[in-house]
């Protein structure tokens, strides 16, 4: 290679500034969970030093796990995370092969009109869709919030399958017909197996957000026994604001699964990101 | 038979899909634009026409709020735009370099505080600014710079931009991903052209890659718009639904939450929460327009 690509000096240069960014991107979230672990006094006096034997405490977990129902936190919103997406798969992938598949009067203009929502967020709403999880009962229940999360994920997700659908080869759909496989068995068994990787990208660019949002919990489903774990470690910490100790360790607590979830996913997560799939 | 069967898996495939969409988004959407035109008198439901409107535009009570709103928005978007699209597109400019060992990953550790939630993200800023716990003082003063510190959320002038900064911090992943990815997708060939005629560094990325990613640009300004004119989760975990001190961190989302739902003292009022929403929806919807069709067809595509 020539000699501008490779000057040592741009090298170092260039390990220089992505070691500084990272250091910012991942210090807070360090000094917190590094805190969780310490006790109260440490916490004040030595706030950047690692827990030791003597600093180690676990007394701020203790708390948070007496005084709020963090299982049953986590659960609701590994419910309604895990249901939303199931919907937004199941119904997204039906209505991105009836429109990559099939062509029919009003193909274009449904199309269009299932990409509205991509750029409209679903929260402008918000009054009456209250209005009507009143009406209808749902309100603090979990459904309300799986409906609202599969409706604002349709659109996107109709958008990136459907591009992905019409690459699935016309040849193995017609052997099927031929075979007399009904339209529906062709799509579940030949052309969903077939797009998986397009669904995961889109399980995961939609689970996040829904894990993480507070504005529907918090409109739709305040009560104790729905609350998912973003808002239940709002309502806590907010509680909790002079108890360090068990502030630090709700943070840590509500960071955990998140992170496992990245450290899982985040190849998916990043090729599908960089695949283009949200040009 | 003439006509062909109607199909009817069309119909199902399509069904749950459209049925949701309609009804959990487009009608909600429509219907909180029409209760914008409706107010409670006397505990019934009366068409105002466009009286909230005026209310909240004119009344000096409702437009002092609103514009205090809107223009905080706005330099909260500005901020995002001066700082976290620069950094993002830097970011991704030293990433995507073909040479970069661990380049992997930096994106993977670098994209970590995006996957939080503003909760978490909020509240672990507010125990590193505070003044209380004295982690970012220390930490000044460590470099000698201790005088410098301010009490940054708690002070008007400082808070928005503040907050706007946490954000960033927040965000910064996005672009730089969406623009890594449009970096790969430029050929060796080109830039290898381009050094035969001398343009390396620097000046190739200015001149070669940057005009070639000018659409990647346009995507995640317009994202980065819709996101923060619908934003809420981090004023209001960090400041609570008052957006202090004093509303000087009130943007449109705060303001329709404390509208529409009520807090302390004030009793919630839906049609008037529906009446910030429909300006919200305006607000998004000029943005939307101006980007498709004033910025996206205007650009000039390179074939690749």
């Amino acid at each position: 290679m020539n000699k501008a690509r490779s000057n040592p000096f741009n090298a170092i240069a260039m390990h220089g500034a992505l070691i500084a960014y990272t250091l910012i991107a991942l210090f807070p979230v360090f000094v917190i969970l590094i805190n969780s672990f310490k006790t109260r006094k440490k916490i004040f006096r030595e706030p950047l030093a690692l827990p030791d034997a003597e600093s180690f405490s676990l007394v701020g977990y203790q708390t948070v796990l007496k005084q709020g129902d963090f299982f049953l936190y986590f659960q609701n919103s590994f419910i309604v995370t895990v249901g939303s997406l199931f919907f937004i798969l199941l119904f997204g992938a039906m209505a991105a092969y009836a429109l990559s598949e099939y062509r029919f009067k009003g193909n274009m203009l449904m199309g269009l009109y299932l990409a509205l929502g991509i750029m409209i967020p679903i929260r402008i709403g918000t009054v009456a869709i209250l209005e009507m999880m009143v009406q209808t009962g749902l309100v603090n229940t979990l459904w309300a919030l799986i409906l609202v999360y599969t409706a604002q994920g349709l659109p996107l997700a109709v958008f990136i399958l459907s591009e992905f659908m019409r690459q699935v080869s016309e040849d193995l759909k017609n052997a099927g017909r031929i075979d007399g496989l009904s339209e529906y068995t062709i799509f579940f068994r030949l052309v969903l197996p077939l797009v998986r990787p397009a669904m995961a990208t889109v399980a995961v660019f939609n689970m996040i957000p829904i894990w993480n949002d507070l504005w529907f919990p918090l409109i739709l489903a305040p009560a104790e026994e729905v609350k998912t774990l973003t808002l239940g470690s709002q309502v806590f910490i907010g509680q909790f604001v002079t108890d360090w100790n068990a502030v630090l360790s709700a943070l840590s607590m509500a960071i955990l699964p998140v992170l496992i979830l990245y450290v899982i996913f985040s190849r998916q997560l990043i090729r599908g990101l960089t695949s283009g799939a949200v040009k | 038979m003439d006509r062909p069967r109607f199909r009817w898996h069309i119909v199902v495939f399509l069904a749950p899909a459209v049925l949701v969409y309609t009804a959990v988004m487009i009608f909600p959407l429509f219907n909180t634009l029409r209760l914008a035109l409706f107010s409670k008198i006397d505990q019934e439901r009366v068409f105002v026409g466009l009286e909230n409107f005026q209310r909240l535009f004119l009344d000096p009570i409702w437009s002092e709020q609103f514009w205090n709103a809107l223009g905080n928005n706005f330099w909260f978007f500005v901020v995002h735009m001066l700082v976290q699209n620069p950094i993002g597109i830097a970011l991704a400019a030293v990433l995507s370099h073909p040479r970069l060992r661990f380049a992997a990953l930096y994106r993977s550790a670098i994209f970590i505080p995006t996957i939080l939630s503003f909760v978490i993200v909020g509240f672990a800023w507010k125990l590193i600014l505070s003044p209380i716990w004295g982690i970012a003082p220390s930490m000044l003063d460590a470099v000698g710079l201790k005088s410098l510190f301010a009490p940054w959320l708690g002070k008007e002038e400082y808070a928005l931009t503040t907050l706007a900064l946490i954000s960033v911090w927040q965000y910064v992943g996005i672009p730089m991903m969406l623009i890594y990815a449009a970096l790969l997708t430029i050929p060796e060939e080109v830039l290898e052209a381009g050094e035969i005629d001398g343009v390396t560094g620097a000046s190739a990325f200015w001149k070669i890659k940057l005009p070639l990613i000018l659409p990647s640009i346009g995507i995640i300004s317009i994202l980065t718009f819709v996101g923060n004119f619908n934003a809420f989760d981090l004023i209001y975990s960090v400041q609570g639904a008052l957006a202090g001190p004093d509303f000087s961190t009130d943007i449109l989302g705060t303001f329709m939450y404390r509208t529409f739902f009520g807090f302390q003292l004030q009793l919630g009022d839906p049609h008037m929460g529906s009446a910030i929403a429909s300006a919200m929806f305006a607000i998004i919807l000029v943005g939307v327009c101006i980007y498709l069709f004033g910025i996206q067809t205007r650009m000039r595509r390179y074939q690749l």
